[in-house]
């Protein structure tokens, strides 16, 4: 039955609508109702902060949630000026706002969708409009896959530091930290600060890739300070990272009862006969960051793959990305830390109220050093990134019988027939034949071992020279929906939540 | 530039409709190369449902096609490997009031003349066919020949089965000229890695077949009507057959460039429940509409009520190649001697691929075609053509969105 929709044009509700309560989105906030922009927050937590800012439920009682926290201070005074926002009504945050989906509407306005509630059958829909719309989304922890990854007692090492910061529990008693990285050190600090035994800190790349930037270190003595800060919680507790080195095996039945510790050569292929065994109850791994662009790219902002091998967004000096009226900050530009996330949150904000034609004027001299903050952290961000890319050699940990993809427990093996006898040849192919990646965490756990195992493969089997760059502009995965959205709330229109009182769901 | 000799055909696309024309083409001997300037399955095919269906098409030259097919897909369940997910399920079209269900008798009994098999289901025996439906519905008729596969899969196993028989696959390459010796016969085609010489070139570039056959100096219509599909968590089987409703047939026939969706609601043998279809006309855009989104998603509640409970975990869009008159182009191209096309299926390219490699490579083969493939003239709508209202009778002028 055809239709014709014909809404009627409605001014946009916010000036400025943010996707994501973290070090990013809360600058972003705060530095733009300052400048008399009216802004909605959507985040899907129940609390500001985001994953850097984690921390326990009131319930919990903690009594100095900051000890597990790099400038806690500067959270706290974010947190208080957007009390003082919320409350005059210049700034809504919108908590349990999970956003799903994000449309251009019939003129210059934005609506972002979101499934409401806590996470459950129950959750509802809102949907909110703005003129501009800033995706400080953030990053997941990118894992590499390898035997035994998926026993019980292997935990991301950010989601190691999650538990920690929000829980305060351990994952284990006796925990091996590994994988690849600057979390991996403040990782094993909070856990060995939190009573766990850390037998092992393994890092698979070597810290002497960062000698080869020394001015870039030079500039950074903060950065330089927070690695020596972590190093000597480390050394107080008698660790000393093995670098070069990889988990390349999980050991247990019920549970991980052990791993193998393998030194790898510089193309993070293990060496023979260096595996050595390791007790431990708990394994805390991850490689590293990877930034979460689906808004992002379904809403078709330009990318480019980082020195680490992920993708992050396009983005010009006033944080602007390819597609006009939305910005972006933090980690989705590229994966850079928290101070960073914080400087271009509050430089997006200046840039968005100047479209604006805010009644106030941003501070020109806070705007010269917010961007000397930037170029100074992003070029770190770069010389890091650089430094724990993953090495071509990394799938031979796997066993063709490994599972890369846990929830459809797609084999290793599988993924390789994809690529070697069906013709697949990007990770977009490999998951139409396998299903890697269709399951509930949508590839986020498995996309960056596909991509990589679907570009070595083809590679290896095809012309040497029509492979080069086959691989580079075929952009992220796209997810078309950020989350899953209930049924019965997708079947019913949004509630539109006005800027006063609850939203309607 | 290295040339690659001795091949009697160049396709072009390893889509569906490409993968049969290979697997076709290459075991009646020929010798033959697939180009894609991206993976297999990478456009209209690997976002399909698989659907092989009779139950939707009027009595005509489609339907002729389709039953064609779906003898053929059966064949080739047997001889391709389980992984292409072949599934007799059978198709359920349910009609919410007595009217309706009158229309569907009546153009049930038309399909039944033509060779369909198809039965009537009254309301008291829908929940034998399918538990979990809603109450209150006319009736349904059932359609036991219509039938799903994996299409990527489905698409790959062809490929493989053809690169078995001599083959040659060629990805990532992507074809910037169409050759032509004296007289304008077509000689080959020209990617960005070289040449590829043959007497034959085969357009199976689906909704982008009209781009290839400009490359080749002719007219073909073929224009993107986009689709949206909505993927579920995994389920227990809750719904068994293709389900959809009697208003999906009007939606599939309208010219309309204007946005139609009617539920259409199929399991898979891997769990997640998948929920279509819309239609409409945008060109190649590939932003999101949720209206679209949420009008698929109240269908499909609207038919099995249990679907509320349950989340949408993905979605996900296609353009169909859409010809003017809702037929492919099949067979050979007068205005270019050597040039065969093979595209423009629309929605059905998965269930009418084996018909089409069939014909096709009888076509090329300078045999008699099983079936006539006059109601599939490629030049069928240029201006000097024939009679460009050949065929089903919905015939509009060419347009361009």
């Amino acid at each position: 039955m055809p239709i014709s929709p014909s809404e009627p044009p409605v001014p946009p509700e916010y000036d400025l609508a943010i996707v994501g309560a973290g070090p990013a989105g809360l600058s972003a906030a705060v530095a733009a109702a300052d400048l008399g922009l009216s802004v909605v927050v959507l985040d899907a937590a129940a609390a500001p902060g985001g994953q850097y800012y984690r921390h326990p439920a009131p319930g919990l009682g903690a009594a100095r949630p900051e000890a597990l926290h790099h400038g806690w201070a500067a959270f706290a005074a974010l947190v208080r000026r957007l009390g003082r926002h919320t409350g005059t009504g210049k700034v809504r945050h919108l908590t349990h706002h999970h956003v799903w989906t994000v449309e251009r509407g019939s003129s210059t306005a934005w609506t972002v969708h979101a499934v409401t509630g806590p996470d459950g059958p129950e959750q509802g829909r809102a949907a909110v409009t703005s003129r501009a719309l800033l995706l400080a989304t953030g990053s997941y922890e990118r894992q590499l896959p390898f035997p035994g990854w998926t026993l019980p007692g292997v935990v991301g090492a950010g989601g190691a530091q999650a538990m920690l910061k929000s829980g305060l529990v351990l994952p284990g008693r006796r925990i091996v930290v590994a994988g690849s990285g600057p979390l991996l050190l403040a990782v094993a600090g909070s856990l060995a600060a939190a009573g766990a035994k850390v037998p092992a800190v393994v890092e698979a790349a070597g810290y002497t890739a960062y000698a080869g930037s020394p001015r870039t270190l030079a500039a950074n003595p903060g950065k330089l300070l927070e690695g020596a800060v972590h190093g000597a919680a480390l050394l107080r507790h008698g660790l000393r990272p093995r670098t070069r080195s990889a988990v390349t095996e999980a050991h247990g039945t019920d549970r991980v009862e052990a791993v193998t510790v393998s030194r790898l050569d510089r193309d993070w292929r293990p060496v023979p006969g260096t595996g050595r065994r390791i007790a431990c109850d708990a394994l805390a791994v991850g490689h590293g960051l990877v930034p979460q662009l689906e808004l992002a790219t379904g809403l078709g902002c330009a990318t480019h793959r980082t020195p680490d091998g992920t993708y992050a967004l396009a983005l010009d000096d006033s944080q602007r990305t390819s597609v006009p009226g939305v910005w972006a900050a933090g980690e989705a530009g590229g994966v850079g830390g928290a101070q960073l996330a914080l400087a271009e949150g509050e430089l997006a904000a200046f840039a968005i109220a100047a479209v604006s034609r805010s009644a106030v004027r941003p501070d020109a001299r806070r705007a010269v050093a917010l961007r000397r903050t930037r170029a100074r952290l992003r070029a770190f961000a770069a010389v890091m990134a650089a430094a724990h890319r993953p090495g071509p050699g990394w799938p031979d940990w796997l066993s063709d019988d490994t599972d890369v993809c846990r929830c459809e427990e797609v084999s290793a093996g599988e993924v390789r027939a994809a690529v070697t006898d069906l013709g697949a040849h990007d990770a977009r192919t490999v998951k139409l034949f396998t299903r890697a990646g269709m399951g509930w965490c949508q590839g986020r756990m498995c996309g960056p071992a596909v991509d990589c195992l679907a570009r070595a493969d083809s590679h290896a089997d095809a012309d040497a020279d029509a492979d080069a760059d086959a691989d580079a502009d075929a952009g992220p995965d796209r997810r078309p929906l950020s989350c899953p959205v209930p049924l019965a709330a997708l079947s019913r229109p949004a509630a539109l939540s006005g800027p006063d009182g609850p939203p309607r769901s | 530039m290295p040339t690659r000799h001795s091949l009697d055909v160049v396709i072009v696309g390893a889509g569906v409709v490409g993968a049969a024309c290979a697997y076709y083409a290459s075991r009646s001997g020929l010798s033959v190369a697939v180009v894609d300037r991206g993976s297999v399955a990478g456009g209209t095919t690997g976002a399909g449902e698989g659907n092989l269906l009779v139950s939707d098409k009027e009595p005509g030259p489609e339907l002729d096609l389709a039953l064609l097919s779906t003898r053929l897909w059966r064949e080739l369940a047997d001889e391709l490997p389980p992984e292409i997910e072949f599934e007799s399920k059978g198709g359920l079209v349910v009609a919410s009031d007595e009217a309706r269900l009158d229309a569907l008798s009546t153009f049930a009994a038309q399909q039944t003349a033509a060779g369909v098999t198809a039965a009537r289901v009254p309301a008291d025996r829908l929940h034998e066919f399918e538990p979990h439906l809603a109450p209150g519905l006319a009736g349904a008729f059932h359609y036991p020949q219509d039938a799903q596969v994996q299409p990527a899969l489905a698409a790959a196993h062809l490929l493989r089965a053809a690169r078995r028989a001599g083959a040659l696959l060629c990805l990532g390459e992507e074809v910037t000229a169409v050759l032509t010796g004296p007289g304008g016969a077509v000689r080959g085609v020209r990617t960005d890695r070289g040449e590829l010489s043959a007497p034959a070139v085969v357009n199976a570039a689906g909704t982008w077949g009209g781009e290839l056959a400009a490359l080749a100096g002719v007219d073909l219509p073929v224009m993107p009507r986009r689709g949206f599909v909505l993927v579920t968590e995994p389920l227990p089987r809750i719904v068994r057959h293709k389900v959809y409703a009697a208003d999906y047939f009007a939606d599939v026939a309208s010219g309309s460039a204007a946005l139609q969706t009617s539920p259409v609601v199929e399991g898979t043998p891997s769990g997640p429940v998948l929920i279509g279809a819309s239609r409409e006309r945008v060109g190649f855009d590939r932003t999101l509409r949720v209206e679209v989104l949420r009008r698929l998603a109240a269908g499909a509640a609207g038919l099995f009520p249990v679907l509320a409970g349950v989340r949408v975990m993905r979605a996900y869009h296609g353009f169909r190649p859409y010809l003017p008159d809702h037929l492919p182009a099949i067979g050979p191209d007068p205005r270019a001697p050597g040039l065969f096309h093979a595209c423009g299926h629309e929605g059905a390219g998965i269930g009418l691929a084996p018909a089409t490699g069939l014909l096709l490579t009888a076509a090329i083969r300078g045999q008699r075609p099983a079936l006539d493939l006059a109601p599939f003239r490629p030049d069928r709508f240029s201006r000097r053509g024939p009679d460009s209202r050949r065929g089903t009778g919905r015939t509009r002028g060419p347009e361009r969105t």
